[in-house]
């Protein structure tokens, strides 16, 4: 094994990791800012010029605040809950390319940490299955009666849409002929944007529902539904432990923006992509933000489901619904090759 | 030894030790949280095998589905915390000592006289037909197999809506 | 194969750390003065009552038990899925029986009410 491959290898987790939690403070301040023009507001303004220091005096503030760890809580998983809820945020993405392989200082450099992994899109279902664990555990561990439902409600939650986050990678990989995420995106300019929509016209609308009930956003954000719960699983979490939980939610919303446009948004393609390598990271990072301003703004506007909905939902249209985009691919493509 | 042999070492270590770890550790969800270490173990021997694929399966099924129903079922009982102090063994604990030797002699037993170790692999073009040549063996060769899957899947279904649900109402 | 999977060994090493990191920087900055009221669990102020973890409902355990069945469903339908433009009309029949049988067993839970949440 040679040292330089190792070199590079640690050089891009630094950069994913740093881009992961730089991305996490200014998603916080975009989304205040978002929400704050929606509701006719100015948002944060003081910390620097236009708030841009915010996120950091936020995170000052929170390395200095008391952490409680209630009585009788588990204090073994207590202080394990978050950390396990932050992995699987931050490793999620490791298989979506940022642009094709470059050669940097004589050496070939794909740009991921495994962008061409021959089971990638099932990496990214075992990485999302994993992220149940922090909130579970997390809110059992705190002895407290709203942490404990929340982090049930939760879990249930995240296992009833992860079959249609599942299942709508499936189109995508009859197309491709690969779970490799680099060969879908080579997929999608080969066959054109638009027959990739055709082929599986449910895909986008199922895996962006299902996703963001993955991540516990609005308008599924039962598990802090603060009316019934106070603040859910993380009730009881104060200080940096409370931030690791904050961090999770933004960067699992940064991941699935980026997995969302790698498999129906054309990933890093865009124009000339094909003579400028560099270009790639660029659109990708583009596309992400256009899709995370679609999330703050469905968290403006939407209000919150009742949970039974949100469940009955979860199974009896989304479920049937994804396995029929299956077969509406599946048809296509013994008619049409 | 190679960086092969080092990192199987240090799994298959980890996979016994986390083994030892849920049966004796007396908080149920701490037990439940060892044998996801342990599971994970098993995972990463997968990668040394060159089977990536069962790797990932091996996280999704098990650590992810059914690890998760472990700590649900731990959930639905009245006492986690293990304040009980009584010893963990059974009266009859020799026996299973006894069965589990036997075992293990007549596996050492069987591996030393098996051939294969000698054999090659049969060598693929690249790791992503490994995933086709899956795909198509499942369809065509094990479709039986395949097939009979959903049938015990679906048996599986019905007993547990029969045993958690109609019995509880 | 293994130079697939070290890059992600890695990242999981060097993720893990800067998560412990994150903790460890909140227990060596933050104050810590608890009092026998601060480290009571929240209940909206009120005086808690009775332990804080409950048994749950045994509908959490049947979710949990349809959707490891359609776990391994969806994982039967990847390494399919690679193939399928190649199988074409076979493929699709041998899937469709596969899914037909499932169906079966998801109607069945749906017209017991497991799907249901009262």
């Amino acid at each position: 094994m040679q040292l330089g491959l190792f070199l590079q290898w640690i050089i891009k987790s630094g950069i994913l990791l740093a881009i992961m939690t730089g991305g996490f403070a200014y998603v916080t301040l975009y989304e205040r800012k978002v929400l704050a023009r929606i509701q006719v507001r100015i948002g944060p303004n003081r910390a620097g010029p236009l708030g841009i220091l915010q996120p950091i005096a936020d995170g000052i503030k929170l390395i200095f605040k008391e952490e409680l760890i209630p009585a009788r809580a588990d204090k073994f998983i207590f202080i394990l809950a978050p950390i396990i809820t932050v992995f699987p945020a931050l490793v999620i993405t490791a298989v979506v390319p940022w642009g094709e392989t470059m050669t940097l200082f004589g050496q070939q450099v794909p740009l991921g940490i495994a962008p061409d992994l021959n089971v990638g899109a099932l990496y990214v279902m075992a990485i999302a299955s994993i992220s149940v664990y922090g909130i579970t555990l997390a809110g059992w561990s705190s002895n407290n009666k709203y942490a404990t439902l929340g982090g049930l409600r939760a879990s249930a939650q995240m296992i009833s849409y992860e079959l249609a986050l599942g299942l709508s990678f499936v189109p995508s990989i009859m197309l491709a002929k690969s779970m490799s995420l680099m060969d879908h995106v080579q997929m999608q300019a080969q066959m054109g944007m638009l027959k990739w929509w055709l082929y599986q016209p449910l895909g986008p609308a199922i895996f962006l529902i299902a996703s963001i009930a993955e991540v516990n956003r609005a308008p599924f954000d039962m598990p802090e539904a603060e009316q019934e719960l106070t603040a859910g699983y993380h009730t009881e979490y104060s200080g940096m432990k409370f931030a690791l939980f904050f961090m999770a939610e933004y960067i699992k919303m940064i991941a699935v923006s980026m997995i969302a446009a790698t498999l129906f948004f054309g990933g890093y393609l865009g124009p000339f992509v094909d003579r400028l390598p560099w270009l790639g990271p660029i659109y990708l990072f583009g596309k992400v933000i256009i899709l995370l301003f679609g999330m703050i703004w469905l968290r403006a506007t939407l209000p919150r489901i009742r949970y039974d909905r949100l469940m009955s939902f979860g199974w009896k249209i989304l479920l049937p619904a994804s396995l029929l985009n299956v077969f509406i691919t599946a048809v296509l493509v013994v008619i049409f090759g | 030894m190679g960086a092969m042999q080092i990192l199987f070492l240090l799994a298959a270590a980890a996979v016994l030790g986390a083994a030892i770890l849920v049966v004796t550790s007396r908080n149920l969800v701490h037990a439940a949280l060892w044998l996801i270490v342990a599971l994970f173990g098993v995972a990463v021997v997968y990668v040394l095998l060159n089977a990536g694929f069962f790797a990932i399966v091996q996280v999704v099924i098990y650590i992810g589905a059914i690890a998760i129903l472990f700590i649900f079922a731990v959930m639905l009982t009245r006492q986690i915390g293990g304040k009980d102090g009584g010893s963990q063994n059974h009266s009859t604990w020799w026996v299973a000592a006894l069965l589990s030797l036997l075992l293990m002699v007549g596996i050492v037993w069987i591996l030393s006289t098996w051939q294969g170790f000698a054999t090659e692999l049969p060598a693929l073009a690249n790791e992503k037909e490994l995933i086709s040549e899956l795909g198509k063996s499942l369809v065509s060769t094990y479709l039986l197999p395949f097939e009979l899957a959903s049938v015990l899947l679906v048996a599986a279904l019905i007993g547990a809506i029969y045993v958690s649900w109609e019995k509880s109402r | 194969m293994l130079n697939d999977y070290l890059p992600l060994m890695i990242l999981f090493g060097l993720a893990l750390a800067l998560a412990a990191m994150v903790v460890a920087l909140g227990h060596l900055f933050g104050p810590r003065r608890p009092t026998d009221r601060k480290s009571q669990p929240y209940e909206s102020g009120m005086k808690p009552i009775g332990p804080g973890q409950r048994r749950m409902s045994v509908r959490f355990y049947l979710i949990a038990v349809l959707f490891i069945l359609f776990d391994i469903e969806v994982v039967f339908f990847l390494p399919w899925a690679v193939v399928f433009r190649d199988l074409k009309i076979v493929g699709f029949i041998e899937m469709t029986v596969f899914i037909l049988v499932l169906l079966v067993g998801f109607i069945y839970a749906w017209k017991k009410g497991a799907l249901e949440w009262e």
